[in-house]
């Protein structure tokens, strides 16, 4: 599994994905930045990391959407190769058009940071399969604008495809109310492509990798990637 | 000198800040009239904020020093030594008066200047920190002020990529007109490898870095040096708009700069803006600078060389560069997409010269800028000592089950949990420790190492007696420190008072930094940065004062950072450092008793040392399970705060004496935590402390789903979680209107 991250002006947290991708395979990913026109050869999985890439101006993903390295991150897409965007790279994939719906401001219109429960609703991908379905993870969620929208049509072809990556839920596993952070349409936290190669979430796994701080919950996902 | 300038006046030079004495001085100094520019120029670096002028005398008595400290009082942050080749850089700096008028920017600001002055000294930074102070909550304008000060810190800091880990808010009508956002950032930063304002060599190039000027934050130095009268809205202007991307772009590209070799000096544009960086980096390297202005880029068109000196647009840098590197640097800056621009050279002559359109527009001795500022040694009177209350004498007027869950659900001891959840904790992934504990912990890399860090201060104390008041707020950082396990090293202090003009709030600056001095002696715990803000005052009315502390320790294994959080059932619950008898101007007699009375606990600082090395040893040698150290509202809080955070309650049955108790659950003596160890362990601990002359008992155990407290009704942990938690929320909330 050869990984590369992109790094776009702004964003903050792709040293801790490449932590997380180190720690799971051994090797430390390259960072390419956004003004690269071509992947590494042999790339298999992209990266877009959390941050606010262009300070999110104008709106979340927006500007990074556009950046020259997103040809070929779509082209990569098109060809099968994984993409992975978390948080502000999930929104950077809804804008791009990798990914339907859009992220919208959270419900309470507050940036939230938390730790926060997510229930496996898919794990026979392979960003997954490391998971039991139904499984309940405690990961780290910590955006402003983290809430899903998408119209009604979009929604049913997810939930009918399986496409929902994951829910938010408490620990229990019990979704809605105060369990949902942001006002998700249907307690959505992640969603794949139509080819299951392309996924955006908006919680951190990469933040949960150490017993020390939270819990290892997230290693799953790397996990996954790297047998992929 | 320009003939378009506007003619120097009584009434200009007044609104300058200046005072008729401080102008004739200035005159003497030039043997001439000064042009506008010159007297922009002097008022940003004579006003109090720059200067000093009122405190310089006072904080030359203050301990700096200790083999560790690499760098005191004096640059841009305090420098001390880690081991491993590695150095902690930190401050903490004051946004009040911006944060009252425009709170979003004004504290979105301050956490960006921050930061800006730990990186600037070649630092990455790693953490940041807060401590908040706003008016009574019934106040009008506190929700608001509480709302937008939280999202601009939340704002700046969560973009710019550094967790928020710490903190400290609180509530008191004397901030109803003056809040206090004071912000702390910690860097890390290879020991041999820091940078410094101090420029060196004749002829090299002074370089402009980062954003754009614009006529934002004209004159906010000086808006910050005085006091707010009605018209405080209307000094909005003065107030600078922060852009965290660009100062995110800034950092990386400092740093890559940095490691480049090309950087001779750096001073980042802060407090009035170019003028006060150009003159510290000519002063400190016995220097002189001349600018030409025609190559500031700018923002707006038309800039005048008055308005350039004075604006305070933010993220924006001062560099000397070796001249043979002058490429490499600008091809960083221009990866990056910032902007760099040649501006000035050193010279050797001295003096601070500025040129716009081919004229001289200011001609100033650049060392007598600084040196000859005027000081201070104002007139104070100390605080009359008030009497000891005795505890017997106040009655409580309720049960001590029903004061400790009023008092968990007071605004100053709830859970802020609604507070630092908009703060991203978590980002970089070192954070042992977030929010909600005694101290933050914080992974340096990978590890086993990390740093611990606190803000605190305890104004209601100072304000009854100042002296005893600087004490309890260093040793309260030094305890918070002690009580997650680490070595307290250094310490970084925001001094927040009144106006410095009037005896009585002179006097209060005066008896805190001689607590301050005292305490930081006798703990070893030197203050190697801060900032004073004077001039907290709205209308004639001073804030308390509030010398707001930043701690700053080691821990050599984060595994084995204590929390406060109670881990198993059938634990013992240990008193450290003897029981509870202090009753005045604790938060019980002011939240049950309506009562702000009484001298607070005096703080021993001999006792202090003993108990916290004790405790530190005993989470060293990893035989403590949970630790707490006991601050507001006492011995019943704490208890409270450790069976929320771990779910588990704990059955207290000892120790409680004769009378109401509540000196015993609710006094606020200090130099005191509590522990938690494993049974078998509890007689052995209370052995050794008797040989070290350390005052334990034991108070119970842990267990069950209440808090049973002696001689009370048990309280169920969900109550008493809901009233922790309740309060803020439903505060923010607002009152619910009716929708007709």
């Amino acid at each position: 599994m050869r990984a590369a991250v992109i790094l776009f002006p702004g964003s903050n947290r792709e040293g801790d994905v490449a932590r997380a991708l180190h720690q799971a395979s051994g090797v430390r990913p390259p960072i390419l930045r956004h003004d690269e026109v071509d992947l590494p050869a042999r790339t298999d999985l992209v990266v877009l990391p959390g941050g606010f890439a262009y300070g999110d101006y104008l709106r979340c993903g927006a500007i990074a959407a556009r950046a020259p390295i997103m040809d070929a991150v779509r082209a990569h897409a098109r060809r099968g190769g994984l993409v992975l965007g978390v948080c502000n790279g999930f929104q950077v994939l809804c804008e791009a058009g990798l990914l339907p719906g859009i992220l919208m401001r959270n419900a309470d219109l507050r940036f939230i940071c938390r730790m926060q429960h997510l229930r496996v609703e898919n794990n026979r991908t392979r960003y997954s399969n490391a998971y039991a379905l139904g499984q309940v993870v405690k990961v780290a969620i910590a955006h402003g604008e983290g809430n899903y929208v998408a119209d009604s049509a979009t929604i049913e072809r997810l939930e009918d495809a399986g496409r929902v990556a994951f829910r938010y839920c408490d620990a229990a596993g019990k979704v809605g109310g105060l369990a949902n952070p942001n006002g998700s349409t249907h307690d959505i936290a992640g969603i794949y492509s139509e080819g299951f190669n392309v996924l955006g979430l908006m919680p951190h796994p990469e933040n949960l990798i150490d017993p020390l701080i939270g819990g290892v919950d997230g290693r799953g996902l790397f996990a996954s990637l790297m047998a992929a | 000198m320009s003939a378009a300038e506007p003619e120097i006046t009584d009434a200009l030079v007044a609104s300058h800040g200046l005072k008729p004495d401080e102008y004739a001085r200035f005159v003497a100094l030039l043997g001439r009239t000064p042009s506008f520019t010159e007297l922009g120029i002097v008022s940003a670096m004579w006003n109090e904020h720059c200067s000093y002028k009122s405190s310089r005398i006072h904080l030359r008595k203050l301990p700096t020093s200790a083999p560790w400290v690499i760098q005191g009082p004096g640059e841009n942050a305090g420098v001390i030594d880690i081991g491993d080749g590695l150095a902690c850089v930190f401050k903490m700096e004051s946004h009040n008066h911006p944060s009252f008028i425009e709170p979003y920017q004004g504290a979105g600001t301050g956490v960006g200047g921050i930061l800006r002055d730990v990186f600037t000294m070649g630092a990455r930074p790693v953490a940041c920190l807060n401590f908040l102070r706003f008016g009574a909550p019934d106040h009008p304008k506190t929700r608001h002020l509480v709302a937008g000060v939280v999202a601009g810190i939340g704002g700046y800091g969560n973009s710019f990529g550094v967790p928020t880990v710490g903190g400290s808010v609180g509530f008191h009508k004397r901030y109803d007109g003056n809040i206090l956002v004071n912000a702390m950032a910690v860097g890390i930063a290879r020991a041999d490898e820091i940078f410094y304002a101090k420029a060196t060599g004749v002829g090299n190039p002074i370089v402009y870095l980062g954003s754009k000027t614009g006529r934002d934050g004209i004159h906010g130095a000086t808006m910050a040096s005085a006091a707010f009268e009605a018209d405080a809205e209307e000094k909005r202007p003065t107030v600078q708009v922060g852009d965290p991307f660009a100062e995110k772009l800034l950092l990386e590209a400092c740093l890559e700069l940095m490691a480049s070799g090309a950087v001779i000096a750096i001073q980042d544009m802060g407090a009035a803006g170019l003028t006060s960086s150009a003159v510290e980096m000519g002063a400190k390297g016995d220097l002189g600078i001349e600018l030409d202005l025609d190559a500031v880029p700018c923002r707006e068109t038309g800039m005048t060389a008055y308005e350039m000196m004075l604006s305070e647009s933010q993220e924006r840098m001062l560099m000397v560069l070796h001249p043979e590197k002058a490429a490499i640097a600008e091809a960083i800056f221009r990866k990056w997409g910032l902007d760099f621009a040649a501006i000035g050279k050193t010279t050797d002559d001295l003096r601070f010269v500025v040129k716009r359109h081919g004229k001289v527009m200011a001609d100033l001795p650049i060392k007598e800028l600084g040196d000859q500022a005027p000081a201070y040694d104002r007139p104070w009177i100390a605080t009359p000592k008030q009497p000891i209350l005795s505890a017997p004498d106040i009655a409580p007027p309720m049960s001590n089950h029903d004061a400790l869950l009023k008092l968990v659900a007071s605004p100053d001891l709830c859970s802020k949990r609604w507070v630092y959840e908009q703060y991203d904790s978590l980002i970089l992934g070192n954070t042992i420790e977030g929010p909600g504990g005694d101290a933050a912990v914080v992974r340096l890399g990978d590890g086993p190492k990390g740093l611990a860090l606190t803000t605190d201060a305890t104004p209601r104390y100072c304000e009854a007696d100042p002296v005893e008041g600087g004490k309890q707020a260093v040793a309260e950082a030094w305890r918070n420190l002690i009580a997650v396990g680490a070595r307290p090293l250094a310490l970084t202090d925001n001094l927040n008072f009144g106006n410095p003009e009037k005896p009585e709030a002179m006097g209060q600056f005066v008896g805190c930094l001689a607590g301050i001095g005292e305490a930081a002696r006798a703990l070893d715990f030197p203050i190697v940065s801060g900032n004073v803000s004077l001039y907290n005052e709205t209308m004639g009315a001073g804030i308390l004062p509030t010398p707001a502390i930043g701690g700053v320790g080691l821990v050599d294994d984060v595994a084995k950072a204590a929390t406060i959080a109670f881990k198993s059932a059938g634990e013992a619950v240990l008193l450290v450092g003897g029981a509870g008898t202090w009753l005045g101007r604790s938060a019980y007699l002011e939240t049950i008793c309506g009562r702000e009375e009484g001298a607070p606990p005096p703080v021993d600082l001999v006792a202090e040392r003993r108990n916290g090395q004790f405790v530190f040893a005993l989470i060293r040698a990893g035989r403590l399970t949970a630790v707490h150290d006991i601050s507001d509202g006492g011995l019943a809080v704490a208890l409270a705060e450790m069976a929320v955070a771990g779910r588990l309650g704990a059955h207290i049955d000892a120790g409680a004496p004769d009378g109401a108790g509540h000196d015993f659950l609710f006094g606020e003596d200090q130099g005191r935590y509590v522990v938690a160890a494993q049974a078998a362990q509890a007689a052995a601990i209370v052995d050794e402390a008797k040989a070290a002359g350390v005052a334990v008992q034991r108070l119970g155990t842990t267990g069950g789903d209440a808090l049973t407290l002696p001689g009370e009704a048990p309280i169920l942990l969900a109550d008493l979680a809901t009233a922790f938690e309740s309060w803020l929320p439903a505060f923010m909330a607002g009152p619910q209107r009716e929708i007709a």
